[in-house]
């Protein structure tokens, strides 16, 4: 007999164990890695672990890309919720770049914080429209939401490829870098000699405390995790399924062209082709590892960021590509998967012993 | 345009398109066993690059082709023992495979980007290559051109005409009937995905040794994606999945011809359009299905309906009823 403690100790070792266990089955996939190509391990993790924390500059940083990726964790927290697999959030951040680049562009002489809601407005129009796109097609036109969202992926990047070097290029050269640069004045303001923009995590901060709660505290969150668990049952039990599902992508939308605002506002300053950087996958790698738990998801958000820092210092300081810090991140979500897995056939098997 | 020019641009979509068929059959056979294996754009890039460097440091070919199969069967792996051993989300570890394997090619990879290495040499058929229009046509390629003429109609023979070709139907369709009549649905499907990831590394080692010859970051990015697309809106039908994959094919030609013909139109557009486009016509494809898309059919005149409905009927495939769905007995 172990009774409730027990229970209780077992479920608190699962919690904190499985992720310990996951990030030394990583490291242990990483290392080889790092080996294969002859690189000591040592200086690299140094750099991805430690390299933040050593500066303000590069804490900054780190914290001005947690916050879209907040953003985004936080959107794909909605459509996994409803049992959708967004993977065009990438357009949807790109998009939502786009839009806020036009009162930006057309209306610079309006008072700065005027100009700062109608851009973060445009941006979540724009993300709302991309997704609601591929909603729209999923639900109406029956094409899968993983292959429509990649498609609109493609055209999103069309779209902004085409704007930067054509009718919106810089002055005397077209170029793949971006369009000209904003003014210092309506640029999100920043702490003195740092890149942090305070509102932008700010902003994420208070959507996720919003998902949180729509999500476990309201009836639509119920109605809406229902619908991810069985739409047709949901559907029986007379929850609008589809709607459900139509509002977790426009939702999805809004926070990812939140997201794109703030690579054009306070990040980039300028529109690029690549102005997403990848965010949108790499909070797809986020919600998978936390399982879309939104409590979970500020501290691995946290973690990510510091790793993606830390790895753009890699060419700089060692000479080793940056893409070592995608493979831990990767490797942690695998490692994650498979104990997960080895735990569930684990407690599978005591259930038909105690039987 | 002159027929030369024509003839010219057709074998080059012909020989484009070859390791993307590649790659879809292997998905296609995987899909039609009831697994999704979403890994395939990140998949194909480790392909490349271990096929390079393999065949770089041993000078041969064979041996790189023979790698890159064996690293494609290798992630296939991965993800049958945690979707199908331990019951993860298919879903899930294919697109954490996706994105880890393409990391993973851009960091192995970096001391070989654009290192000129060993390339697969033209084989033309003898006489038949001297043949007008045919010759350049079909038998002045790459042995791998051939390969993929032979792969479509062998994949739709094993699939519709033989035993073992019924059984991975039945993987797809009714797990639980070939389970009842013996058949291990789980080691089946094990065999097939890594068949399937087999094929999907060749044809990343395809690009790197033959069509594109070298090595880059991120050498054939966006390619695994459409040909996922392809298989799912192709229908999981050999031949319409490699129609598919010519239609990508002539889009890639026609935005290179483009490219001279619209002089101020940047260039970097029109190699992103082939992937939009090709996206945009499978979707519309798909959508003739929908019940939405019957009902406005449905209000037309007699004389426009009717042939619409044919259309549609003939356009409208359902997918494997299990695919993607765990298995357990």
């Amino acid at each position: 007999m172990q009774g409730r403690s027990g229970k209780l100790w077992a479920q608190w070792g699962l919690v904190l164990g499985l992720p310990l266990l996951a990030l030394l089955g990583a490291l242990a996939f990483t290392t080889l890695v790092l080996l294969a190509v002859g690189s000591p391990p040592y200086p690299p993790y140094w750099l991805l672990f430690a390299g933040v924390l050593s500066s303000p500059v590069r804490l900054a940083d780190m914290l001005m890309l947690a916050a879209p990726l907040l953003l985004c964790s936080s959107g794909l927290t909605l459509t996994f919720a409803a049992g959708l697999y967004n993977l065009g959030i990438e357009g949807q951040v790109i998009i939502g770049a786009v839009f806020a680049m036009v009162p930006l562009r057309w209306w610079p002489e309006l008072s700065p914080v005027a100009l700062w809601l109608l851009t973060f407005g445009m941006g979540a129009l724009g993300g709302m429209s991309w997704a609601l796109l591929t909603a729209w097609l999923r639900v109406y036109g029956r094409v899968n939401e993983i292959f429509a969202g990649l498609g609109l992926n493609f055209v999103a990047t069309g779209v902004t490829l085409y704007l930067v070097l054509g009718p919106w290029k810089r002055e005397g050269s077209a170029s793949t870098s971006g369009t000209e640069p904003l003014d210092q004045a309506i640029r999100l303001p920043t702490i003195e000699g740092l890149r942090l923009a305070p509102l932008a995590p700010l902003l994420a901060l208070v959507l996720l405390v919003l998902v949180w709660w729509l999500l476990r505290q309201t009836r639509w969150g119920l109605s809406l995790r229902a619908t991810g668990l069985n739409a047709v049952a949901a559907e029986r039990f007379a929850v609008p399924s589809r709607r459900r599902m139509i509002e977790a992508m426009a939702g999805c939308g809004v926070l990812a062209g939140l997201a794109g605002t703030i690579q054009v506002l306070a990040v980039f300053h300028t529109l690029t082709p690549s102005i997403s950087s990848g965010i949108g996958l790499l909070a797809l790698l986020v919600t998978l590892l936390v399982q879309a738990h939104p409590l979970l998801i500020l501290p691995v958000v946290l973690f990510f960021a510091l790793l993606s820092v830390g790895s753009t210092q890699l060419p700089l300081q060692l000479q080793i590509d940056s893409s070592i810090g995608g493979v831990l991140q990767g490797a942690l979500v695998l490692c994650m998967l498979l104990l997960r897995g080895l735990q569930q056939r684990w407690s599978q098997a005591r259930v038909w012993d105690n039987e | 345009m002159n027929s030369e020019q024509l003839v010219t641009d057709v074998a080059a979509i012909l020989a484009g398109a070859a390791p993307l068929i590649i790659a879809t059959m292997g998905e296609t056979i995987t899909e039609r066993a009831g697994v999704v294996n979403l890994s395939l754009d990140g998949k194909m890039l480790l392909g490349a690059m271990t096929g390079f460097v393999a065949g770089l440091y041993t000078q041969n070919v064979l041996i790189g082709f023979l790698v890159a199969a064996l690293v494609g069967m290798l992630v296939a792996l991965v993800l049958c023992v945690l979707s199908l051993s331990l019951q993860q989300s298919q879903l899930a570890v294919g697109f954490v495979l996706a994105l880890l394997c393409t990391d993973l090619s851009s960091f192995l990879g970096h001391e070989y980007v654009r290192v000129p290495g060993v390339a697969v040499p033209n084989l033309p058929v003898p006489l038949l290559a001297d043949l007008p229009v045919l010759g350049p046509l079909l038998f002045d390629h790459s042995p791998l051109v051939y390969a993929s003429f032979v792969l479509v109609p062998l994949v739709w023979w094993w699939l519709s005409g033989t035993r073992s070709g019924l059984v991975v139907r039945s993987l797809g369709e009714r797990p639980e009937a070939a389970h009842s009549r013996g058949v291990h649905v789980v080691r089946w499907r094990y065999g097939i995905t890594l068949i399937g990831g087999a094929l999907v590394g060749l044809a990343g080692a395809a690009y790197s040794l033959d069509l594109k010859q070298g090595w880059s970051h991120r050498h054939t990015a966006g390619l695994g994606w459409i040909a996922l697309a392809i298989v799912i809106f192709g229908g999981w039908s050999p031949w319409r999945v490699a129609l598919g994959c010519y239609v990508f094919g002539a889009l890639q030609i026609a935005a290179i011809r483009w490219q001279s013909a619209l002089g101020g139109f940047p260039t970097q557009v029109l190699q992103v359009a082939p992937f939009a486009l090709m996206i945009v016509i499978l979707v519309l494809v798909n959508m003739s299905s929908s019940p939405a898309v019957r009902r406005h059919v449905d209000r037309l005149p007699g004389v426009l309906r009717r042939p619409l409905h044919a259309l549609f009927d003939r356009l409208a495939v359902a997918a494997p009823a299990a695919l993607g769905k765990p298995f357990d007995p």
